[in-house]
């Protein structure tokens, strides 16, 4: 067994999915490059959005290669920072948010 | 960040020897991790590599620069000596006028700071060469009053001017170049701008070049070109015409850097990952010739720093014959996996 759960090394076997389903990950790997491409939001936009996103579902392979890949593309730390506060904004938010749930549980039980 | 050169500092690295012993070993050596270059481009049919028709000479007038970049392939610095004589700067002039060369391209260190820098530019540019380059750091205009005019001065002789910077914001460029070279780096290249560089129509071509701050490879080159483009003008209100990207290659400080950061193994592995075959077929060193500051011949600057002279019965301008010079093989080694990977590496940017 490996002395870890996660292998850095292992981020560069992610194709290796699709070796027991090949169509399913075809599928898959076209998808994921065609959202990485220039659109309406550019390439640039794109890795800050995965690299907040990577945070959000904390995934170590995620955050490292979209931090490499943001220091490709000349995204510097302020805005990778920024865009992490984002996520940690909305992920606060959506704990906090269900404030109100337990605000009218405790009004409606009490006196 | 250092303040001399390695081998200001005496640092082992400051050996080409050294610097080759550590390229051929480790992660390289037979059987290891990773397949040498020339392995790799045996794959692709590519070997031997050979030049084609020589179209820039790109001469190094000497090794000493106002600056200390922490990622400097040349290892210049205030404490390098090395100057080409007025006999070789003569010697270059008459092969020019022979060769069938469409570009001259000075570089150094910091090529201003040779004493007959403008001596050479002014007999030079009566040649005739249809792009004449001159490398400039950019802070060497504001390092000295004696250095204000040379954008009038890069004016009169129609120089193209190919400037460093590696960001358009102040941190990563003072953490590669050095405290305060950004501020200098903008007032520089306003200067530049006043005399015409750069702005449109006026036939002053300005192009900036682009390395990481760091050890991954360069973004797609047009996509990058638009980011300074955008946030140079909005905030120095800048103008340039083209940004040419270049990977830093594993020789020197930076190699330095990558060993002392351990960076070195994933480096070479993003790199080799990187490979494209269709950069190779492009690659600078199959139409540039490379002059030492003293005279001898290499197949590109990177070649240079390592002292890997051509391989050929004449490597050096004493002896120069383009027919014979043609004739060779292109000396290799992994550190030339950094002019392969993505869009290919070279002088002027991107090759793919």
């Amino acid at each position: 067994m490996k002395p870890s759960y996660y292998q850095s090394s292992d981020l560069k076997k992610f194709k290796n999915i699709s070796d027991w389903s090949p169509d399913l990950g075809k599928k898959f790997f076209d998808y994921y490059n065609s959202v990485f491409e220039e659109g309406a939001l550019s390439a640039r936009e794109k890795s800050l959005i995965a690299l907040a996103v990577a945070h959000t579902v904390q995934c170590p392979y995620c955050i490292d290669a979209y931090t490499q890949d943001g220091l490709e593309r000349g995204v510097d730390k302020e805005e990778m920072m920024e865009a992490l506060h984002v996520a940690g904004a909305i992920r606060g938010g959506a704990s906090l948010v269900h404030g109100v749930q337990m605000m009218d549980v405790y009004e409606k039980r009490s006196m | 960040m250092a303040t001399k050169s390695l081998k200001g500092r005496v640092h082992q690295l400051a050996e080409s020897t050294r610097q080759l012993d550590f390229l051929k070993n480790g992660i390289f050596a037979p059987g290891g991790l990773l397949p040498t270059f020339e392995e790799k481009i045996k794959q692709s049919q590519s070997l031997p590599l050979r030049p084609k028709t020589l179209e820039i000479l790109q001469m190094n007038l000497g090794y000493m620069c106002n600056q200390v970049c922490a990622h400097c392939h040349v290892d210049a610095g205030p404490d390098r000596k090395e100057m080409m004589s007025r006999k070789t700067l003569e010697k270059c002039l008459q092969i020019l006028e022979k060769s069938p060369v469409s570009t001259l391209d000075l570089t150094g260190g910091a090529p201003e700071m040779h004493p007959d820098f403008r001596w050479f530019v002014a007999e030079a540019s009566k040649i005739g060469v249809a792009d004449f380059i001159v490398r400039s750091n950019l802070t060497i205009l504001r390092a000295n009053k004696k250095y204000y005019d040379l954008p009038d001065f890069f004016k009169a002789h129609r120089i193209h001017v190919v400037s460093s910077l590696p960001f358009y914001k102040k941190e990563k460029t003072d953490r590669q170049r050095g405290e305060g070279v950004f501020s200098q780096s903008v007032k520089a290249l306003q200067m530049l701008n006043k005399v015409g560089y750069g702005m449109p129509g006026s036939g002053l071509q300005l192009d900036l070049v682009y390395n990481p701050s760091g050890a991954f490879l360069p973004a797609n080159q047009q996509a990058l070109e638009n980011d300074f483009k955008k946030a140079l003008k909005q905030d120095f209100d800048i103008d340039f015409n083209q940004l040419f990207t270049i990977t830093n290659l594993p020789i020197s400080r930076f190699l330095e850097y990558l060993i002392a950061s351990e960076n070195y193994e994933e480096y070479m592995q993003r790199l080799v990952d990187a490979f494209n075959p269709e950069a190779i077929a492009n690659v600078m060193c199959t139409n540039t010739l490379s002059i030492s500051w003293d005279g001898f011949l290499y197949d590109c600057d990177f070649n240079q720093m390592l002292d890997l002279k051509v391989v050929s019965p004449v490597q050096h301008l004493d002896d120069f014959d383009l027919d014979q010079l043609q004739n060779r093989e292109i000396c290799i080694s992994q550190h030339c996996y950094g002019c392969t990977a993505g869009a290919g590496s070279s002088c002027q940017g991107a090759v793919v």
